[in-house]
Protein backbone atom coordinates (compact mmCIF):
# COMPACT_ATOMS: atom_id res chain seq x y z
CA UNK A 1 0.00 0.00 0.00
CA UNK A 2 0.68 3.43 -0.47
CA UNK A 3 2.55 5.46 2.35
CA UNK A 4 0.33 8.47 3.28
CA UNK A 5 3.43 10.76 3.89
CA UNK A 6 4.25 10.99 -0.08
CA UNK A 7 0.32 11.30 -1.02
CA UNK A 8 -0.55 14.07 -3.15
CA UNK A 9 -4.00 13.79 -2.19
CA UNK A 10 -5.88 11.47 0.08
CA UNK A 11 -9.69 10.95 -0.12
CA UNK A 12 -11.29 9.06 2.95
CA UNK A 13 -14.38 7.13 2.88
CA UNK A 14 -15.90 9.95 0.44
CA UNK A 15 -19.58 10.10 -0.58
CA UNK A 16 -21.40 11.90 -2.56
CA UNK A 17 -25.95 11.72 -2.61
CA UNK A 18 -27.06 13.95 -5.58
CA UNK A 19 -30.17 16.08 -5.12
CA UNK A 20 -31.97 13.42 -6.95
CA UNK A 21 -31.50 10.67 -3.98
CA UNK A 22 -28.63 9.00 -6.78
CA UNK A 23 -25.81 7.49 -4.59
CA UNK A 24 -22.69 7.94 -6.99
CA UNK A 25 -19.77 7.15 -4.44
CA UNK A 26 -20.07 5.63 -0.71
CA UNK A 27 -16.92 4.97 1.39
CA UNK A 28 -14.55 5.74 -1.24
CA UNK A 29 -10.26 5.92 -0.66
CA UNK A 30 -7.70 7.09 -2.42
CA UNK A 31 -4.31 8.46 -1.98
CA UNK A 32 -2.27 9.92 -4.94
CA UNK A 33 1.39 9.80 -4.85
CA UNK A 34 3.32 12.09 -6.14
CA UNK A 35 4.15 11.97 -9.95
CA UNK A 36 2.19 8.85 -9.97
CA UNK A 37 0.23 8.18 -12.89
CA UNK A 38 -2.79 6.31 -12.11
CA UNK A 39 -6.17 5.24 -13.79
CA UNK A 40 -9.74 5.04 -12.33
CA UNK A 41 -11.53 2.47 -14.27
CA UNK A 42 -15.15 1.11 -14.07
CA UNK A 43 -18.74 1.13 -16.15
CA UNK A 44 -20.52 4.27 -16.82
CA UNK A 45 -22.31 5.37 -13.96
CA UNK A 46 -19.63 4.15 -11.60
CA UNK A 47 -19.39 7.70 -10.24
CA UNK A 48 -15.16 7.56 -11.13
CA UNK A 49 -15.81 10.76 -12.99
CA UNK A 50 -17.80 12.53 -9.84
CA UNK A 51 -14.39 11.56 -7.83
CA UNK A 52 -12.52 13.42 -9.71
CA UNK A 53 -14.91 16.39 -9.89
CA UNK A 54 -14.24 16.13 -6.37
CA UNK A 55 -10.75 16.53 -6.58
CA UNK A 56 -10.83 19.41 -8.67
CA UNK A 57 -13.49 21.38 -6.35
CA UNK A 58 -15.69 21.17 -9.01
CA UNK A 59 -18.23 19.30 -6.95
CA UNK A 60 -18.81 19.19 -3.01
CA UNK A 61 -18.65 15.10 -1.42
CA UNK A 62 -21.60 14.45 0.81
CA UNK A 63 -19.55 12.38 3.26
CA UNK A 64 -15.37 12.34 4.30
CA UNK A 65 -12.50 14.28 3.62
CA UNK A 66 -10.15 14.95 0.62
CA UNK A 67 -6.70 16.31 2.10
CA UNK A 68 -3.85 17.48 0.28
CA UNK A 69 -0.44 17.28 1.28
CA UNK A 70 0.09 21.04 0.13
CA UNK A 71 -3.22 23.26 -0.06
CA UNK A 72 -2.04 25.50 -2.34
CA UNK A 73 -2.09 22.43 -5.00
CA UNK A 74 -6.11 22.12 -4.11
CA UNK A 75 -6.36 26.29 -4.70
CA UNK A 76 -5.46 26.13 -7.81
CA UNK A 77 -2.76 24.42 -9.42
CA UNK A 78 -4.94 21.08 -10.87
CA UNK A 79 -5.15 20.77 -14.75
CA UNK A 80 -8.32 19.37 -15.90
CA UNK A 81 -9.30 17.77 -19.13
CA UNK A 82 -12.89 17.12 -20.06
CA UNK A 83 -14.64 14.44 -21.70
CA UNK A 84 -15.29 16.96 -24.57
CA UNK A 85 -12.52 19.67 -25.64
CA UNK A 86 -14.80 22.35 -24.23
CA UNK A 87 -12.86 24.86 -26.14
CA UNK A 88 -14.34 28.61 -26.48
CA UNK A 89 -15.40 28.56 -30.33
CA UNK A 90 -15.08 32.17 -30.80
CA UNK A 91 -11.40 32.56 -29.44
CA UNK A 92 -8.27 30.90 -31.52
CA UNK A 93 -6.10 28.04 -30.06
CA UNK A 94 -3.76 30.60 -28.74
CA UNK A 95 -6.23 32.53 -26.77
CA UNK A 96 -8.02 29.49 -25.35
CA UNK A 97 -4.61 27.80 -23.80
CA UNK A 98 -3.64 31.65 -22.74
CA UNK A 99 -7.25 31.62 -20.97
CA UNK A 100 -5.81 30.40 -17.26
CA UNK A 101 -3.26 32.33 -17.32
CA UNK A 102 -5.31 35.56 -18.31
CA UNK A 103 -8.17 34.46 -15.51
CA UNK A 104 -5.41 34.68 -13.40
CA UNK A 105 -4.37 38.25 -14.48
CA UNK A 106 -0.95 37.16 -15.68
CA UNK A 107 1.24 40.03 -17.43
CA UNK A 108 -0.19 39.30 -21.10
CA UNK A 109 3.24 40.17 -22.48
CA UNK A 110 4.33 37.12 -20.78
CA UNK A 111 1.94 34.49 -21.22
CA UNK A 112 2.76 34.34 -24.97
CA UNK A 113 5.92 32.06 -24.22
CA UNK A 114 3.79 29.68 -22.01
CA UNK A 115 1.12 29.48 -24.13
CA UNK A 116 3.53 29.08 -27.25
CA UNK A 117 5.45 26.59 -24.92
CA UNK A 118 2.36 24.15 -23.94
CA UNK A 119 1.44 24.50 -28.02
CA UNK A 120 5.04 23.30 -28.71
CA UNK A 121 4.66 20.14 -26.29
CA UNK A 122 1.42 18.92 -27.80
CA UNK A 123 2.59 19.40 -31.26
CA UNK A 124 0.64 22.40 -32.55
CA UNK A 125 2.99 25.07 -32.62
CA UNK A 126 1.82 25.76 -36.32
CA UNK A 127 -1.72 26.14 -35.34
CA UNK A 128 -2.09 29.03 -32.70
CA UNK A 129 -4.14 31.41 -34.71
CA UNK A 130 -6.79 28.55 -35.87
CA UNK A 131 -10.01 28.40 -34.39
CA UNK A 132 -11.38 25.00 -32.95
CA UNK A 133 -13.30 24.70 -35.82
CA UNK A 134 -10.81 24.36 -37.93
CA UNK A 135 -9.36 21.42 -36.29
CA UNK A 136 -10.11 17.72 -36.22
CA UNK A 137 -11.09 15.80 -32.76
CA UNK A 138 -8.08 14.90 -31.64
CA UNK A 139 -6.42 18.53 -32.19
CA UNK A 140 -9.12 20.03 -29.91
CA UNK A 141 -8.14 17.58 -27.52
CA UNK A 142 -4.43 18.62 -27.55
CA UNK A 143 -5.36 21.75 -27.27
CA UNK A 144 -7.48 20.86 -24.65
CA UNK A 145 -4.22 19.64 -22.62
CA UNK A 146 -2.28 22.64 -23.77
CA UNK A 147 -4.63 24.63 -21.83
CA UNK A 148 -4.77 22.60 -19.15
CA UNK A 149 -0.45 22.02 -19.13
CA UNK A 150 -0.17 26.06 -19.51
CA UNK A 151 -0.40 26.68 -15.43
CA UNK A 152 2.25 24.16 -15.26
CA UNK A 153 -0.20 22.29 -12.69
CA UNK A 154 0.63 19.67 -9.98
CA UNK A 155 -1.72 17.87 -10.40
CA UNK A 156 -3.49 16.65 -13.81
CA UNK A 157 -6.97 15.28 -14.21
CA UNK A 158 -8.19 13.95 -17.33
CA UNK A 159 -12.27 12.67 -17.57
CA UNK A 160 -11.82 9.76 -20.22
CA UNK A 161 -10.58 12.39 -22.44
CA UNK A 162 -10.26 9.75 -25.66
CA UNK A 163 -13.14 8.50 -25.56
CA UNK A 164 -14.76 10.10 -28.25
CA UNK A 165 -11.78 9.57 -30.97
CA UNK A 166 -11.03 7.09 -32.99
CA UNK A 167 -8.98 4.11 -32.06
CA UNK A 168 -5.97 5.95 -34.16
CA UNK A 169 -5.93 9.11 -32.41
CA UNK A 170 -6.51 7.37 -29.13
CA UNK A 171 -3.66 5.39 -29.89
CA UNK A 172 -1.37 8.52 -30.74
CA UNK A 173 -2.62 10.61 -27.79
CA UNK A 174 -1.94 7.75 -25.49
CA UNK A 175 1.62 8.08 -27.00
CA UNK A 176 2.21 11.68 -26.29
CA UNK A 177 0.21 11.89 -22.97
CA UNK A 178 2.78 9.11 -21.86
CA UNK A 179 5.92 11.24 -23.33
CA UNK A 180 4.28 14.27 -21.84
CA UNK A 181 4.16 12.54 -18.20
CA UNK A 182 7.61 11.25 -18.75
CA UNK A 183 9.16 14.69 -19.44
CA UNK A 184 6.84 17.17 -17.45
CA UNK A 185 6.63 14.43 -13.90
CA UNK A 186 3.53 15.42 -13.40
CA UNK A 187 0.80 13.68 -11.36
CA UNK A 188 -2.09 12.42 -13.69
CA UNK A 189 -5.40 10.74 -12.08
CA UNK A 190 -6.69 9.82 -15.51
CA UNK A 191 -10.46 8.38 -15.86
CA UNK A 192 -11.39 5.83 -18.09
CA UNK A 193 -13.51 2.87 -18.78
CA UNK A 194 -11.56 1.26 -21.32
CA UNK A 195 -9.52 -1.64 -20.04
CA UNK A 196 -6.64 -1.33 -22.73
CA UNK A 197 -5.97 2.24 -22.44
CA UNK A 198 -5.95 1.87 -18.47
CA UNK A 199 -3.25 -0.97 -18.39
CA UNK A 200 -1.52 0.97 -21.59
CA UNK A 201 -0.79 4.01 -20.06
CA UNK A 202 -1.22 3.33 -15.58
CA UNK A 203 0.96 3.12 -12.88
CA UNK A 204 -1.78 1.56 -10.85
CA UNK A 205 -5.49 0.59 -11.60
CA UNK A 206 -8.48 1.60 -9.09
CA UNK A 207 -11.17 -0.08 -10.29
CA UNK A 208 -14.66 0.64 -9.48
CA UNK A 209 -17.87 -1.07 -8.98
CA UNK A 210 -20.94 1.05 -9.85
CA UNK A 211 -24.12 2.31 -7.50
CA UNK A 212 -22.52 3.33 -5.61
CA UNK A 213 -19.07 3.76 -6.34
CA UNK A 214 -16.52 2.61 -4.01
CA UNK A 215 -13.21 0.84 -4.91
CA UNK A 216 -13.14 -2.61 -5.44
CA UNK A 217 -9.79 -3.22 -6.40
CA UNK A 218 -6.14 -1.95 -6.76
CA UNK A 219 -3.97 -3.20 -9.73
CA UNK A 220 -0.27 -2.70 -9.97
CA UNK A 221 0.68 -2.25 -13.51
CA UNK A 222 4.59 -2.88 -13.23
CA UNK A 223 5.48 -2.59 -16.83
CA UNK A 224 8.61 -0.57 -17.43
CA UNK A 225 8.41 2.62 -19.21
CA UNK A 226 8.94 4.21 -22.10
CA UNK A 227 5.78 1.65 -23.34
CA UNK A 228 5.66 1.60 -26.72
CA UNK A 229 3.64 -0.30 -29.68
CA UNK A 230 5.80 -3.49 -28.81
CA UNK A 231 4.09 -2.59 -25.23
CA UNK A 232 0.63 -2.62 -26.63
CA UNK A 233 1.27 -6.33 -28.83
CA UNK A 234 3.15 -7.80 -25.72
CA UNK A 235 2.08 -11.13 -24.26
CA UNK A 236 3.01 -8.72 -20.71
CA UNK A 237 0.46 -6.30 -21.70
CA UNK A 238 -2.19 -8.87 -22.55
CA UNK A 239 -2.04 -10.75 -19.34
CA UNK A 240 -1.99 -7.19 -17.35
CA UNK A 241 -5.15 -7.10 -19.21
CA UNK A 242 -6.97 -10.20 -18.64
CA UNK A 243 -6.29 -9.39 -15.08
CA UNK A 244 -7.89 -5.89 -15.00
CA UNK A 245 -10.61 -7.17 -17.29
CA UNK A 246 -11.25 -10.13 -14.48
CA UNK A 247 -11.20 -7.91 -11.49
CA UNK A 248 -13.37 -5.33 -13.43
CA UNK A 249 -16.01 -8.07 -13.67
CA UNK A 250 -16.04 -9.17 -10.68
CA UNK A 251 -16.61 -5.48 -9.88
CA UNK A 252 -19.35 -5.46 -11.92
CA UNK A 253 -20.75 -8.73 -9.85
CA UNK A 254 -20.03 -7.35 -6.86
CA UNK A 255 -23.54 -6.38 -5.02
CA UNK A 256 -23.30 -3.27 -3.77
CA UNK B 1 -25.89 30.07 -62.35
CA UNK B 2 -23.71 30.84 -58.91
CA UNK B 3 -26.05 29.99 -55.97
CA UNK B 4 -24.99 33.42 -54.29
CA UNK B 5 -26.40 35.62 -57.43
CA UNK B 6 -29.16 33.25 -57.92
CA UNK B 7 -30.45 34.22 -54.72
CA UNK B 8 -30.79 38.00 -55.49
CA UNK B 9 -31.58 37.61 -58.56
CA UNK B 10 -34.59 35.23 -58.36
CA UNK B 11 -36.48 37.15 -56.09
CA UNK B 12 -36.01 40.47 -58.07
CA UNK B 13 -37.26 39.17 -61.27
CA UNK B 14 -40.26 37.88 -59.70
CA UNK B 15 -40.44 41.46 -58.63
CA UNK B 16 -40.08 42.65 -61.92
CA UNK B 17 -43.17 39.95 -63.38
CA UNK B 18 -45.21 41.56 -60.68
CA UNK B 19 -44.72 45.39 -61.49
CA UNK B 20 -45.16 44.29 -65.15
CA UNK B 21 -49.03 42.53 -64.58
CA UNK B 22 -49.59 45.73 -62.00
CA UNK B 23 -48.66 48.22 -64.46
CA UNK B 24 -50.02 46.58 -67.33
CA UNK B 25 -53.66 46.08 -65.85
CA UNK B 26 -53.77 49.13 -64.44
CA UNK B 27 -53.40 50.16 -67.95
CA UNK B 28 -55.35 47.70 -69.55
CA UNK B 29 -58.58 48.56 -67.28
CA UNK B 30 -57.91 52.20 -66.94
CA UNK B 31 -57.93 52.06 -63.05
CA UNK B 32 -57.94 55.50 -61.63
CA UNK B 33 -55.40 56.37 -59.73
CA UNK B 34 -56.79 57.28 -56.45
CA UNK B 35 -58.33 53.63 -56.34
CA UNK B 36 -54.77 51.67 -57.44
CA UNK B 37 -51.79 54.25 -58.76
CA UNK B 38 -49.75 52.39 -61.62
CA UNK B 39 -45.63 51.57 -60.49
CA UNK B 40 -45.13 54.57 -62.37
CA UNK B 41 -46.80 56.62 -61.02
CA UNK B 42 -45.98 55.95 -57.50
CA UNK B 43 -42.41 56.31 -58.47
CA UNK B 44 -43.35 59.45 -60.20
CA UNK B 45 -44.50 60.50 -57.07
CA UNK B 46 -42.03 59.67 -55.30
CA UNK B 47 -39.26 62.24 -57.50
CA UNK B 48 -42.13 64.79 -56.98
CA UNK B 49 -42.95 64.87 -53.45
CA UNK B 50 -39.41 63.86 -52.41
CA UNK B 51 -38.59 66.96 -50.61
CA UNK B 52 -41.67 66.07 -48.10
CA UNK B 53 -41.53 62.58 -47.98
CA UNK B 54 -37.46 62.29 -47.12
CA UNK B 55 -37.98 64.70 -44.79
CA UNK B 56 -40.49 62.86 -42.79
CA UNK B 57 -37.97 59.39 -43.57
CA UNK B 58 -35.26 61.10 -41.67
CA UNK B 59 -37.95 61.50 -38.43
CA UNK B 60 -39.05 58.13 -38.74
CA UNK B 61 -35.73 56.84 -38.82
CA UNK B 62 -34.36 58.58 -36.38
CA UNK B 63 -37.35 57.34 -33.90
CA UNK B 64 -36.28 53.88 -35.17
CA UNK B 65 -32.49 54.36 -34.28
CA UNK B 66 -32.66 55.77 -30.78
CA UNK B 67 -35.40 52.74 -30.07
CA UNK B 68 -33.36 50.10 -31.39
CA UNK B 69 -30.02 51.50 -29.21
CA UNK B 70 -32.09 52.10 -25.91
CA UNK B 71 -33.94 48.64 -26.77
CA UNK B 72 -30.61 47.25 -27.77
CA UNK B 73 -28.82 48.65 -24.47
CA UNK B 74 -31.99 47.91 -22.17
CA UNK B 75 -32.17 44.45 -23.12
CA UNK B 76 -28.77 43.24 -22.86
CA UNK B 77 -28.55 45.48 -19.37
CA UNK B 78 -31.72 43.92 -18.19
CA UNK B 79 -30.67 40.43 -19.34
CA UNK B 80 -27.27 40.68 -17.47
CA UNK B 81 -28.84 41.73 -14.39
CA UNK B 82 -31.08 38.83 -14.59
CA UNK B 83 -27.86 36.17 -15.41
CA UNK B 84 -26.67 37.26 -12.39
CA UNK B 85 -29.37 38.01 -9.92
CA UNK B 86 -32.26 35.28 -10.09
CA UNK B 87 -34.68 37.21 -7.98
CA UNK B 88 -34.71 40.15 -10.57
CA UNK B 89 -35.80 37.33 -13.26
CA UNK B 90 -38.12 35.63 -11.72
CA UNK B 91 -40.36 39.35 -10.38
CA UNK B 92 -39.28 41.45 -13.65
CA UNK B 93 -39.99 39.15 -16.67
CA UNK B 94 -43.49 38.31 -16.56
CA UNK B 95 -44.14 42.10 -16.17
CA UNK B 96 -41.84 42.28 -19.76
CA UNK B 97 -43.79 39.50 -21.44
CA UNK B 98 -47.16 41.14 -20.43
CA UNK B 99 -45.83 44.20 -22.31
CA UNK B 100 -44.80 42.42 -24.84
CA UNK B 101 -48.00 40.33 -25.55
CA UNK B 102 -50.67 43.85 -25.58
CA UNK B 103 -50.73 45.08 -28.46
CA UNK B 104 -49.10 48.10 -28.98
CA UNK B 105 -51.81 49.77 -31.09
CA UNK B 106 -53.38 49.78 -27.79
CA UNK B 107 -50.59 50.84 -25.34
CA UNK B 108 -50.21 53.82 -27.51
CA UNK B 109 -52.95 55.88 -27.02
CA UNK B 110 -52.67 56.23 -23.20
CA UNK B 111 -48.96 56.88 -24.04
CA UNK B 112 -49.93 59.81 -26.00
CA UNK B 113 -51.83 60.70 -23.03
CA UNK B 114 -49.54 60.80 -20.68
CA UNK B 115 -46.54 61.92 -22.43
CA UNK B 116 -45.06 64.65 -25.14
CA UNK B 117 -46.00 63.26 -28.73
CA UNK B 118 -42.53 62.45 -29.68
CA UNK B 119 -41.41 60.74 -26.67
CA UNK B 120 -44.73 59.03 -26.92
CA UNK B 121 -43.77 57.82 -30.07
CA UNK B 122 -40.33 57.00 -28.95
CA UNK B 123 -41.46 55.03 -26.33
CA UNK B 124 -43.57 52.37 -28.49
CA UNK B 125 -40.49 51.78 -30.55
CA UNK B 126 -39.06 50.76 -27.56
CA UNK B 127 -41.88 49.07 -25.65
CA UNK B 128 -42.00 46.80 -29.24
CA UNK B 129 -38.28 46.03 -29.70
CA UNK B 130 -36.81 45.92 -26.31
CA UNK B 131 -38.56 42.31 -25.81
CA UNK B 132 -36.90 40.32 -28.35
CA UNK B 133 -33.03 41.64 -27.24
CA UNK B 134 -33.82 40.17 -23.72
CA UNK B 135 -35.66 37.48 -24.33
CA UNK B 136 -33.00 36.30 -26.72
CA UNK B 137 -29.66 37.21 -24.83
CA UNK B 138 -31.26 35.96 -21.76
CA UNK B 139 -31.42 32.45 -23.26
CA UNK B 140 -28.06 32.86 -24.79
CA UNK B 141 -26.52 33.45 -21.09
CA UNK B 142 -28.62 30.73 -19.60
CA UNK B 143 -27.17 28.33 -22.32
CA UNK B 144 -23.29 28.05 -21.97
CA UNK B 145 -21.31 24.95 -21.82
CA UNK B 146 -21.30 23.64 -18.54
CA UNK B 147 -18.35 22.14 -19.05
CA UNK B 148 -17.13 25.43 -19.97
CA UNK B 149 -18.59 27.42 -16.54
CA UNK B 150 -16.67 24.40 -15.04
CA UNK B 151 -13.36 25.26 -16.33
CA UNK B 152 -14.08 28.92 -15.39
CA UNK B 153 -15.14 27.78 -11.86
CA UNK B 154 -11.74 25.48 -12.12
CA UNK B 155 -9.22 28.84 -12.39
CA UNK B 156 -11.62 30.41 -9.66
CA UNK B 157 -12.70 33.26 -12.30
CA UNK B 158 -14.76 36.32 -10.40
CA UNK B 159 -18.74 36.73 -11.83
CA UNK B 160 -16.80 39.63 -13.71
CA UNK B 161 -14.64 37.70 -15.99
CA UNK B 162 -17.03 34.75 -16.46
CA UNK B 163 -19.45 37.12 -17.80
CA UNK B 164 -17.23 39.04 -19.32
CA UNK B 165 -14.85 36.17 -21.24
CA UNK B 166 -17.72 33.53 -21.55
CA UNK B 167 -21.55 34.64 -21.16
CA UNK B 168 -21.31 37.11 -23.28
CA UNK B 169 -19.46 35.98 -26.28
CA UNK B 170 -21.07 32.56 -25.50
CA UNK B 171 -24.58 34.29 -26.27
CA UNK B 172 -23.20 36.58 -28.75
CA UNK B 173 -25.12 34.60 -31.60
CA UNK B 174 -28.83 34.90 -29.98
CA UNK B 175 -28.12 38.35 -28.90
CA UNK B 176 -27.51 39.17 -32.91
CA UNK B 177 -30.73 37.47 -33.65
CA UNK B 178 -32.34 39.48 -31.58
CA UNK B 179 -31.24 42.29 -32.81
CA UNK B 180 -32.34 41.81 -36.07
CA UNK B 181 -35.43 41.32 -35.19
CA UNK B 182 -35.29 44.53 -32.75
CA UNK B 183 -33.99 46.58 -35.85
CA UNK B 184 -37.06 46.00 -37.73
CA UNK B 185 -39.61 45.63 -34.92
CA UNK B 186 -38.53 48.95 -34.05
CA UNK B 187 -39.15 50.86 -37.08
CA UNK B 188 -42.95 49.16 -36.56
CA UNK B 189 -43.34 50.15 -33.04
CA UNK B 190 -42.58 53.93 -34.77
CA UNK B 191 -45.05 53.86 -37.41
CA UNK B 192 -47.75 52.49 -35.17
CA UNK B 193 -47.34 55.27 -32.90
CA UNK B 194 -46.99 57.54 -35.43
CA UNK B 195 -50.39 56.63 -36.67
CA UNK B 196 -51.71 56.91 -33.53
CA UNK B 197 -50.70 60.41 -33.01
CA UNK B 198 -51.05 61.58 -36.35
CA UNK B 199 -55.09 61.04 -35.91
CA UNK B 200 -54.42 62.77 -32.32
CA UNK B 201 -52.52 65.81 -33.76
CA UNK B 202 -49.38 67.00 -35.21
CA UNK B 203 -46.86 65.19 -36.82
CA UNK B 204 -44.38 64.72 -39.33
CA UNK B 205 -42.79 60.72 -39.57
CA UNK B 206 -43.80 58.76 -42.46
CA UNK B 207 -46.83 57.00 -41.09
CA UNK B 208 -48.14 60.15 -40.57
CA UNK B 209 -47.53 60.99 -44.50
CA UNK B 210 -49.22 57.57 -44.81
CA UNK B 211 -52.58 58.47 -42.80
CA UNK B 212 -52.31 62.10 -44.17
CA UNK B 213 -52.53 60.83 -47.15
CA UNK B 214 -55.51 58.51 -46.74
CA UNK B 215 -57.57 61.43 -45.56
CA UNK B 216 -56.49 63.29 -48.74
CA UNK B 217 -57.28 60.72 -50.52
CA UNK B 218 -53.86 60.88 -52.62
CA UNK B 219 -53.07 57.29 -52.46
CA UNK B 220 -50.26 57.46 -55.07
CA UNK B 221 -48.43 59.41 -52.36
CA UNK B 222 -49.65 56.22 -49.95
CA UNK B 223 -47.67 53.88 -51.73
CA UNK B 224 -44.92 55.90 -52.19
CA UNK B 225 -44.27 56.55 -48.25
CA UNK B 226 -45.29 52.66 -47.84
CA UNK B 227 -42.26 51.77 -50.13
CA UNK B 228 -39.85 54.11 -48.71
CA UNK B 229 -40.76 52.75 -45.45
CA UNK B 230 -40.70 49.01 -46.85
CA UNK B 231 -37.00 49.83 -48.54
CA UNK B 232 -36.06 51.64 -44.81
CA UNK B 233 -36.96 48.01 -43.30
CA UNK B 234 -35.26 46.11 -45.71
CA UNK B 235 -31.96 48.29 -45.33
CA UNK B 236 -32.01 47.78 -41.51
CA UNK B 237 -32.67 44.39 -42.00
CA UNK B 238 -29.31 44.22 -44.40
CA UNK B 239 -27.02 46.27 -42.15
CA UNK B 240 -28.04 43.90 -39.19
CA UNK B 241 -27.53 40.93 -41.00
CA UNK B 242 -24.30 42.46 -42.42
CA UNK B 243 -23.38 43.17 -38.77
CA UNK B 244 -24.33 39.75 -37.67
CA UNK B 245 -22.13 38.29 -40.48
CA UNK B 246 -18.90 39.81 -39.85
CA UNK B 247 -19.32 39.34 -35.68
CA UNK B 248 -20.19 35.48 -36.14
CA UNK B 249 -18.14 34.75 -39.47
CA UNK B 250 -15.20 33.33 -37.54
CA UNK B 251 -16.62 30.95 -35.51
CA UNK B 252 -20.32 30.10 -35.40
CA UNK B 253 -22.04 27.55 -37.36
CA UNK B 254 -24.95 30.15 -38.63
CA UNK B 255 -21.99 32.04 -40.26
CA UNK B 256 -20.46 29.79 -42.19
CA UNK B 257 -20.72 28.10 -45.24
CA UNK B 258 -21.29 24.29 -45.20
CA UNK B 259 -18.64 22.55 -47.23
CA UNK B 260 -20.10 19.84 -49.55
Amino acid sequence: MIAPASAVVSLRGVGKTFEGGTVALQGFDLAVRDGEFVSLLGPSGCGKSTALRIIAGLSKASAGTVEWADEKDAAGRLGFVFQEPTLMPWANVAENVRLPLRLAHADATKTGAAVAQALDRVGLADFSPAYPRELSGGMKMRVSIARALVTEPRLLLMDEPFAALDEINRFRLNNDLLALWRVLKRTVIFVTHSVFESVYLSQRIVVMTPRPGRVFAELVIDAPYPRDERFRTSAEYAGYCRRVSEALERAMGAAP
Amino acid sequence: MNEGIRRIVSPLLTLLYLLILWEGAVRFFAVPAYVLPAPSLVLQTLFADAGLLFGSLVVTLGITFEAFVLAALGGIALAIVFNLWRPAERSLYPFAVVLQVTPIVAIAPLLLIYLPQNLAVLACAWIVAFFPVLANTTLGLNSVDHNLIALFDLYKASRLQVLLNLKLPAALPQILAGLRIAGGLSLIGAVVAEIAAGSAGAGSGLAYRIAESGYRLNIPRMFAALLLLSLAGIAIFFLLSALSYLMLRRWHESALKRER
